[in-house]
């Protein structure tokens, strides 16, 4: 009879906890952000977590934000999402390509609840999408790229085989052989988004085998860290890497989602939110280039006004025609570029690229 | 340099970690104590090597909290499995969850911060030999430690009366304590050992391989460092090449696809981990049904007056 009590006063105590937990709070808007990575990777999870920062300060005690990192991509990372969703977060982030099943999946289960997920392309009534144009930062790079190396070969670090990456790294060939016709590249595929001791080895085997720029599409700042050792230069990739790399670093593709994310908080208070696909780039703001550091001033000069081009939109780094690796030219359906369809499922390399696209 | 010494120096300061923490978890699981925890313990190690190196400015200091951390969270292991008699692996899977996690907590003060790699052995005329100058002499201490390491476990289980009570234990510890020996007492020792092994074979990842530490910086060696005891029919001689062989793989598949050699890079990942499935199952079939290798009480829990 004494355990039953105890037991039944247990579950009142854990009924009301919960509800508590669970009733949406009164006029603070709850913003949760789910992060593959952990904050202080100081690459692509650190980015939005400054995002949400910028959102906090911009809004003040308007919002109360939640940042969850080192969620795994896949069945856990709907528990995480969904777990937000439950304790009234009206406006969950899931800031991963990986998430994607699993925000439309709780999205589901949650009508009332407002998802944006980062660069993924499933969408719904409650889900969003957003993305940076990080190709058009690629492009810039593989310019400079082509300026600053001596042996003509960038090394290229990657994590896994998504269209995503791929159009970075055909951007980036692009821009260098705007400037250099014969450049080449050399990829490593890490197949993580975050491993610092492999993507340190990774980058050894670069340049052991002679590339002389190291570029990433991973999230730390090992190869920075040993491109500095080696006395080559590198480029960063989503922060700002310079610590890292003093003298190596010539730029950083930086994200930057702060802009973003206050705007979206703010739909919610005013009760705009729509759902749909923002995909900002450097004329946004979304995409910041870090410093140009560490090149002649000419390479400098070249690189501000491939970006200021790119701004204006009278460069594009996908302009028709486009061959890929077998000589074929690519179905121009953008009219003078490709369209964004077409680069957000990119699956081939253009010409100049003598590796194999994985999985083909 | 010669792509080939560049190679085999990548190979090395791979491998190290795994062979200190292999080392370690040789001895714990010779002694008959099942220890999951590596993965939690080498983390830690890097967290606190790192704290301890950069708030110090010192490289010994930084390896010697590293050692501090592993053998810490090896005690809490200890006091549990061989003091409650509660279940090893269980245990050893609860001490990397809080391992990991305590990293983070510890570490998180000091992302973005880094320090000054470990310095490594310069010989004037040896280290400047072709080809093999820089393998041999051009080391960090960690090389070397790991090495000297395993040469002295292999001196202390094979030619030491100590090392053999050890053993014993590790094999029947119904009989070891019927002969008077202090089972638990050398069951702990052996943990804390392991525990401060793997803490070092962390603390070498801020410290001599990525000077900066960030949450995870592991990604799972503690788990191969424990697959590799089992590849090694728990013997030192071949734990130390299953230790190369996987560096080796590891660092060579990276090379192959650097190399454009068009092979899947994911099969190319999985390539460490199968050549120690397959050298795991030939190693099975030509010991026949002799039995496994395993020290006869691993992983049984003792309690003296049961």
């Amino acid at each position: 009879m004494k355990h039953r009590i105890v037991v039944a006063a247990a579950a009142v105590i854990f009924a009301v906890a919960a509800a508590t937990l669970g009733a949406p709070a009164a006029e603070k808007l709850k913003v949760g952000f789910i992060g593959v990575g952990p904050i202080g990777d100081l690459g692509w999870t650190y980015q939005h977590e400054v995002g949400r920062q910028a959102m906090q300060k911009a809004l003040g005690d308007k919002v109360d934000s939640t940042f969850v990192e080192n969620v795994p991509e896949g069945a856990d990372a709907e528990r995480a999402i969904e777990q937000l969703a439950r304790t009234g977060h009206n406006l969950i982030f899931t800031t991963s390509f990986g998430f994607m099943d699993a925000t439309i999946k709780v999205a589901a289960k949650y009508p009332k609840v407002f998802f944006e997920h980062a660069t993924g392309f499933k969408r719904a009534a409650n889900v969003s999408t957003y993305a940076a144009r990080f190709y058009e930062g690629r492009y810039i790079q593989g310019q400079i790229a082509a300026k600053m190396s001596k042996t003509g070969v960038i090394g290229y670090i990657v994590s896994f085989p998504i269209p995503e990456v791929i159009s970075g790294i055909n951007s980036t060939m692009l821009g260098a052989q705007s400037v250099n016709p014969n450049m080449k590249v050399k990829i490593i595929w890490v197949n993580s988004w975050f491993d610092p001791p492999k993507e340190a080895d990774a980058a050894k085997a670069l340049i052991d085998q002679g590339a002389d720029i190291l570029t990433q599409h991973t999230d730390s700042p090992a190869a920075t860290e040993i491109a500095e050792q080696r006395g080559i230069h590198s480029f960063g990739q989503s922060s700002d890497m310079i610590k890292f790399g003093p003298h190596a670093q010539l730029t950083a593709n930086t994200d930057y989602w702060g802009g973003y994310y206050t705007q979206r908080a703010k739909d919610v208070l005013d009760g705009k939110w729509k759902s749909e696909d923002t995909w900002g780039g450097l004329d946004s703001g979304m995409v910041v280039m870090a410093p140009y550091t560490n090149m002649p001033d000419d390479v400098k000069q070249m690189a501000m006004a491939t970006e200021a081009a790119i701004r204006s939109g009278t460069l594009h780094p996908f302009k028709c025609p486009i061959v890929d690796q077998d000589g074929k030219t690519v179905e121009c359906k953008g009219g003078s570029r490709l369209d964004d369809g077409q680069i957000l499922s990119m699956n081939f390399y253009v010409k100049g690229i003598d590796d194999k696209v994985p999985g083909k | 340099m010669l792509v080939l010494e560049a190679i085999v120096l990548s190979v090395i300061a791979a491998s190290t970690p795994l062979l200190l923490a292999a080392s370690g978890e040789l001895v714990v699981e010779r002694s008959g104590v099942l220890n999951l925890g590596v993965e939690g313990m080498m983390i830690v190690g890097a967290a606190c090597g790192f704290a301890g190196a950069y708030l110090s400015g010192s490289t010994v200091a930084g390896a010697l909290c590293g050692i501090l951390a592993g053998a810490a969270l090896a005690a809490i292991f200890g006091v549990l499995t061989l003091g409650l008699a509660v279940n090893q692996v269980a245990t050893g899977l609860a001490l990397t969850i809080l391992g990991v996690g305590l990293s983070g907590l510890i570490g998180r003060g000091f992302v973005g911060e880094k320090i000054v790699l470990a310095a490594h052995l310069y010989v004037p005329f040896l280290t400047d030999l072709p080809v093999v100058g820089r393998i041999l002499f051009g080391e960090d201490a960690f090389v070397y430690v790991s090495v000297a390491l395993i040469v002295a476990i292999w001196l202390f289980l094979y030619r030491t009366r100590p090392g053999l009570v050890l053993r014993a234990v590790g094999d029947n510890h119904v009989s070891a304590h019927a002969l008077g020996y202090p089972v638990l007492k050398i069951r702990m020792m052996a943990v804390l050992f392991g525990g401060g092994c793997a803490g070092l074979a962390g603390a070498f990842l801020p410290l001599a391989y990525t000077p900066f530490f960030i949450p995870g910086m592991t990604a799972g060696r503690g788990w191969i460092a424990l697959a590799l005891v089992v590849f090694a029919s728990w013997r030192p001689g071949r734990l130390v090449a299953g230790a190369y062989l996987f560096g080796a793989v590891s660092i060579l598949q990276l090379h192959a696809q650097a190399l454009g050699l068009g092979i899947p890079p994911q099969l190319m990942s999985s390539l460490p981990y199968l050549a120690t499935v397959i050298v795991l199952v030939l190693i099975s079939r030509t010991r026949g049904t002799a039995g496994s290798a395993a020290p006869a009480s691993l992983g049984l829990v003792f309690v003296p007056d049961r």
